[in-house]
């Protein structure tokens, strides 16, 4: 029978089970790109950003792994044994060299780990000093992040999504707290924060090792930087709400955690990942501040900024104490601010100019 | 100048004349906190001596009502009280003297940094992806990743005890020389890549281009039409400059023994003189407050286009 070409009756040849050709056809010649994968790509492709990258992942091996196998440890007086008086020779030594006893004990034959960078001027090996005090300067400004961006992040997707009254409150707090002087408030906080009984309450804990200015820098932390964290957040959301698939969530009657959790967050990812990342480098910044001017980590504990500032007394006879530690702190801010700005460029391709 | 900014304005004193009161009250009630009383740490002491004491300095009395004597005295007469361990002195004396060398310190540190941040951002802006930019980019970027005690240390290092051009302490003119520098390099790396970007950033407008095609020559369309224009981001960074060279100067004072406010404050940290604390900190918090407010209406004035809100 002819077919008519105006009828309106449906052929069932065009339901017909593909064939493996045809679907051979419609298979992807390439796997599509995910957005981590895509930024990723360009991040790669950028060269200073992925040498940053590289050096940030060795310092932290370095500073993670070192201590294990170093012969010495970061608080033990190389000259102090017990049972005999105190052998000044291994004070203030200068790099690759070595102390009395240790030059008897290599006459006879023995083989002795060198003193790379010599030692500081209580006799303590000072490379390892300078691997220590980069973990804690590490850590700290990894840690710091974290509760900025935890904090950060609950405040401003809580003022971003709802609005109204929570936004205007939380805004006047955030506006207060962020014209107040950040610096000032950090050393008044951390001087009476070392007086607070902090160190007493925190005794017998995995918190004493740390020592109480280190808690109190976190609770600074807590207390003064989360601002331009939530400030960034909330304006991400406030433009991701008014998304259509927002407005589907809600008519299915999602409620509004679950909205911030599962659409708007992820989906403000890449702008949390960047100030996390630039945070860092202000956080170790902040600690060497504070360390600087002694209220900073607890000795024997180094930290990078309170070697630079103990290297201060012997300025002019031991300039190596103060260079080392300086340029490896510098190093490391460098290296982490190339790789945020990396990664915005990368992951933000909007916010490039 | 219209309602609108002239109420914007307003607000933003309002806002700062709170963020001052903020700062005060913090400070007191956190100075307070402190167990034991500014006391605790001298030589042990009898418990006579130590109410004779407390009575002298009015810490017996409500704490509601020492907060309100303070607010009162530093309202209507800045006075912040006696300091502790500098017998016979008032905090706000130690302040008035320490306060002129560090002024001229952070002004001198603040004008260099904007005048040669503005040439060399333009000079890279101008020059771009060539040697000059790349050259200022790294030198800025290398400055702004050294904290100002380091950049500071190695500056003494090298200048004052290794070469011995300076001297390394900053109680003469030619001693501020190093302090200064130090202060003012990483304000003016971040001022020369925020003048580039915005230049850059003018350079591709559409008024440039009609300007080019008009056949103004180079200088006049680069001094007469982006400079100004280009200028006004680098407004919005005065304020937070000078908050950074306020809290720099603290270390930086430290480090060159410059006698300012700074030094002042460190040793009260150290030395636990409460209410010389509370007194640096309420000046030197009030005055970053002023910098930012100044700034901010700076910004809206020069440029009117722009919504703070």
């Amino acid at each position: 029978m002819k077919k008519n070409p105006f009828s309106l009756h449906v052929s069932l040849d065009d339901f017909a089970p593909a064939t493996d050709a045809e679907k051979a056809y419609m298979v992807q010649m390439r796997p599509s790109t995910t957005f981590f994968k895509d930024g990723m790509k360009r991040l790669l492709k950028n060269k200073i950003a992925t040498i940053s990258m590289i050096v940030i992942i060795l310092v932290t091996l370095a500073a993670l792994i070192l201590p294990v196998f170093w012969p010495y440890s970061y608080d033990a007086m190389l000259g102090v044994n017990p049972g005999r008086p105190v052998d000044a020779s291994y004070n203030n030594l200068a790099p690759f060299q070595f102390g009395e006893t240790e030059l008897e004990r290599m006459a006879e034959g023995e083989k002795i780990f060198p003193h790379v960078f010599g030692t500081d001027s209580a006799g303590r090996d000072y490379f390892i000093r300078v691997v220590y005090g980069t973990r804690i300067s590490l850590s700290v400004g990894f840690f710091a992040s974290i509760i900025v961006l935890i904090i950060g992040m609950t405040v401003g997707s809580i003022a971003g999504y709802f609005g109204g009254k929570v936004d205007l409150i939380i805004m006047r707090i955030v506006d207060i707290i962020y014209s107040l002087p950040d610096m000032l408030m950090v050393i008044l906080l951390a001087s009476v924060l070392k007086q607070s009984g902090l160190n007493e309450a925190i005794e017998g804990t995995i918190l004493e090792k740390l020592g109480g200015n280190i808690i109190s820098l976190f609770i600074i932390f807590a207390l003064l930087y989360w601002v331009s964290m939530s400030r960034q957040i909330r304006g991400q959301i406030l433009s991701l709400k008014e998304q259509e698939y927002v407005l589907a969530a809600r008519a299915t009657g999602a409620k509004g955690s679950w909205v911030i959790t599962k659409h708007l967050l992820p989906n403000c990812i890449s702008v949390v990942i960047i100030s996390t990342c630039l945070q860092i480098p202000s956080a170790i910044f902040t600690e060497s501040y504070l360390s600087f001017l002694g209220l900073g980590v607890n000795a024997p504990m180094p930290s990078l900024g309170s070697l630079a500032s103990d290297a201060l007394n012997g300025i002019t006879t031991y300039p190596h104490r103060l260079v080392i530690p300086a340029v490896v702190i510098s190093l490391i801010v460098l290296s982490l601010n190339l790789f945020g700005d990396g990664l915005r460029d990368a992951f933000d391709p909007k916010l490039k100019n | 100048m219209n309602t609108k900014t002239l109420w914007y304005i307003l607000k933003r004193i309002a806002l700062a004349l709170l963020t001052v009161w903020v700062v005060i009250t913090v400070t007191f009630f956190v100075m307070r906190a402190v167990p034991g009383g500014p006391f605790l740490g001298e030589k042990a002491i009898s418990e006579a001596a130590q109410a004779a004491l407390e009575a002298k300095y009015g810490l017996d009395k409500p704490l509601m009502e020492q907060y309100i004597t303070y607010l009162k005295d530093i309202v209507t007469a800045f006075d912040f009280g006696p300091s502790l361990k500098l017998r016979g002195r008032n905090v706000m004396d130690i302040i008035t003297d320490g306060m002129g060398v560090s002024v001229k310190l952070g002004l001198v540190a603040a004008g260099i940094a904007l005048v040669v941040g503005v040439v060399l951002g333009a000079v890279a802006a101008l020059r771009r992806n060539k040697l000059v930019d790349k050259v200022i980019m790294v030198i800025t970027t290398a400055c702004i990743s050294m904290p100002s005690f380091i950049l500071g240390t190695l500056l003494l290092l090298v200048f004052a005890l290794q070469l011995a051009i300076v001297p390394a302490n900053g109680e003469t003119a030619k001693g501020l020389i190093l302090p200064i520098i130090t202060l003012s390099l990483s304000p003016m790396a971040n001022i020369t890549r925020l003048t580039r970007s915005s230049m850059l950033d003018v350079l591709g407008q559409d008024y440039i281009r009609t300007a080019r095609a008009k056949g103004v020559s180079q200088m006049k369309i680069i001094f007469g039409h982006a400079l100004k224009n280009s200028l006004i981001p680098v407004i919005t960074y005065v304020g937070p400059m000078l908050a950074y060279i306020v809290t720099g100067s603290l270390v930086v004072e430290q480090i060159f023994a410059v006698p300012g406010i700074g030094r002042y404050f460190v040793s009260s940290i150290t030395g636990r003189d409460y209410p010389l604390i509370m007194g640096t900190t309420i000046v030197l918090a009030t005055l970053i407050v002023i910098m930012n407010l100044l700034s901010d209406i700076m910004y809206k004035i020069v440029d009117p286009r722009i919504n703070l809100e």
